[in-house]
């Protein structure tokens, strides 16, 4: 379906990420966002607040992260599509609610503005240190979804992705920003709504006596209702069966655990959103993400004036992890590099998918500001050899 | 008129509408020039009355390193603002002084050197708060980087409509005493004072 235009701000904007994910969360449907103010995500909630009540919805400042991110939840089974946005430390607090959304199959999407940490770190300097923290951060075994982004257009393109991805699978996706990102201001284009595709909640048309709230359609993804539209249903954290019901014993858990992995799992396929360039015939492949690939992509270019055949692998998608492009790429290269700013978290994703049939080689960076493009160069050098 | 790559920082004190300036070069470059730029700020946790700083890089091309590397224009603000930048900005490079607020020394490297008193400027307008459109207009006649239509339609763009009228004719003033003002070819750092403080 298409975008409802009254949240559609069309034209091209100079406009920084921040504000991008605010308008593309809109243009996708958002009308329900709960925060509690963070550098360096602050300016998303900001704009929503001042453009919701024009468009028609709510914003809450809420009293902390852990009241922000149940909010969002609520609302979702209110029947509005809702967002919430932290950095590092906000991050932390949300991950119990992670896992509800996981195990109660909620639609949302959670903004991460990345910033140097840990704990109070650099409030308002970059980094890229959350993203195993996106993946596993709730406790017990579950699949999750995350996007990154490399500049304000994407920020805008890739929110509305991830409101669609969080509908169509019914599940938390992570948006994992970066400072840089956040706060770099380019030309952003808005298209018009009619041009936006936003998937649409999966409502049943069954009726109250035949719907079952965790009966899963074929491609394992159940169907919701809305709240007090005359279903009777229950939500529950707890191992429920198809009724919504607790059912606390190991075949419910592994009915349940197996189907919420396997939903995800099973798409990974359509699920990997990358960027690639020159890998057919290069000795090194560089795999980054976010505002990192950006510096990369220097490094790539002056790699290549001194001879070196290097390609280039951009992660949008990060969660789940693209196992299979990695593992193709891997048969056909020498060596992967993969800067990050952090000392070592999606190096070890690549080396794992690799499995030995190219070498791996890291360009740790513990965060404040990016990679000089020389840094990656000479890594590049390093594993051309 | 193609876009150069070029590099620029601005910078002051909180309050002086660094930001804004910068902003408003941006937009001329990447929509009213068809071209691309990127504009960051450098952020302190001071909310106000700190220093100020914006880098602005524009180009034909797409921009891939936001930051600034090697500066091809400087607009220093304030003294703070001209000694902790003025070693980034590269020989031969373009240096714009709010004239009343900077006091030079070291400049040499070749480095072109104009001074304008925005602020007198802007308040002869009647309101300080345009010094840095005045500003922007004067960056506008020396660099010659954007065409100057392009960048009043960006000043447009960027104000309150009740103000548009006030930052056009700050714009145009900048711009006049840009158009009038001689570059000081490699001056030698004793003669500055004498030339730029008049």
């Amino acid at each position: 379906m298409r975008a409802d235009p009254r949240g559609v701000l069309t034209g091209v904007h100079f406009m920084d990420g921040d504000h991008a994910c605010c308008e593309g969360a809109l243009a996708a449907g958002a009308r329900f966002a709960a925060g509690y103010p963070i550098t360096p995500s602050t300016e998303v909630v900001e704009r929503f607040a001042a453009r919701i009540p024009t468009i028609g919805g709510v914003f809450i400042q809420m009293e902390d992260e852990l009241a922000a991110s149940i909010a969002i939840l609520g609302a979702v089974w209110a029947g509005a599509k809702a967002f919430t946005v932290t950095s590092g430390p906000g991050f932390s607090l949300m991950m119990e609610h992670v896992g509800l959304a996981v195990m109660t199959e909620t639609p949302c999407v959670i903004v991460n503005v990345q910033r140097g940490g840990p704990s109070t770190g650099l409030p308002t300097l970059p980094a890229q240190g959350d993203m195993m923290q996106a993946r596993w951060g709730s406790h017990g075994d579950y699949e999750i979804i995350a996007l990154s982004p490399n500049s304000p257009q994407e920020c805008f393109d890739l929110t509305v992705r991830a409101f669609n991805l969080a509908e169509k699978y019914r599940t938390p996706v992570m948006f994992m920003m970066d400072e840089v990102v956040g706060h770099m201001t380019e030309k952003v284009v808005i298209p018009p709504a009619e041009e936006i595709e936003v998937y649409p909640r999966r409502y049943t048309r069954k009726s109250p006596g035949e719907y079952k709230p965790f009966e899963p359609c074929e491609d394992l993804v159940p169907e919701m209702v809305r709240a007090g539209t005359g279903y009777r249903f229950h939500i529950t954290g707890v191992t429920h069966d198809e009724r919504g019901y607790p059912l606390i014993n190991p075949e419910a858990q592994d009915k349940l655990v197996r189907r919420l992995k396997e939903k995800i799992r099973r798409a990974a396929g359509e699920l990997a959103f990358y960027e690639e360039e020159g890998t057919d015939a290069a000795d090194v492949i560089v795999v980054s993400y976010g505002i990192t690939s950006r510096v990369a992509q220097r490094a790539i270019d002056l790699a290549r004036a001194k001879g070196i055949r290097v390609g280039k692998l951009r992660l949008i998608t990060i969660w789940p992890f693209p196992d299979e492009k990695i593992r193709e790429l891997a048969r056909r290269t020498g060596a992967f590099v993969v800067p990050e700013l952090n000392l070592g978290q999606i190096v070890r994703e690549v080396e794992r998918a690799a499995a030995g049939a190219a070498r791996t080689y890291a360009v740790p960076h513990a965060g404040g500001t990016v990679h000089r493009p020389e840094q990656i160069l000479s890594v590049i050098e390093e594993a051309a050899r | 008129m193609p876009l150069r790559l070029s590099e620029i920082r601005i910078a002051g004190f909180g309050g002086q509408g660094v930001i804004l300036s910068a902003t408003i070069i941006g937009k001329a470059a990447s929509i009213y020039s068809g071209g691309h730029a990127v504009m960051t700020q450098a952020f302190g946790p001071e909310s106000r009355g700190g220093s100020s700083s914006a880098q602005v890089v524009i180009s034909d091309a797409p921009i891939l390193y936001p930051y600034v590397t090697r500066t091809d224009v400087l607009v220093a603000l304030s003294q703070e603002a001209y000694t902790r930048f003025l070693p980034e900005l590269k020989d031969g490079g373009t240096l714009i002084v709010e004239r009343d607020l900077v006091r030079l020394h070291d400049v040499g490297r070749g480095i072109r050197v104009y001074g304008v008193p925005a602020t007198r400027l802007a308040e002869e307008l009647g309101r300080r708060m345009v010094m840095n459109v005045v500003i922007v207009g004067f960056f506008a006649a020396v660099t010659q980087l954007l065409e100057p239509d392009a960048l009043r339609r960006a000043v447009e763009d960027s104000v309150p409509e009740a103000l548009r009228e006030l930052n056009l004719r700050a714009f145009e003033k900048g711009f006049e005493h840009g158009v009038a003002s001689v570059p000081l070819e490699r001056p030698e750092p004793e003669a500055l004072p004498q030339l730029l403080g008049g």
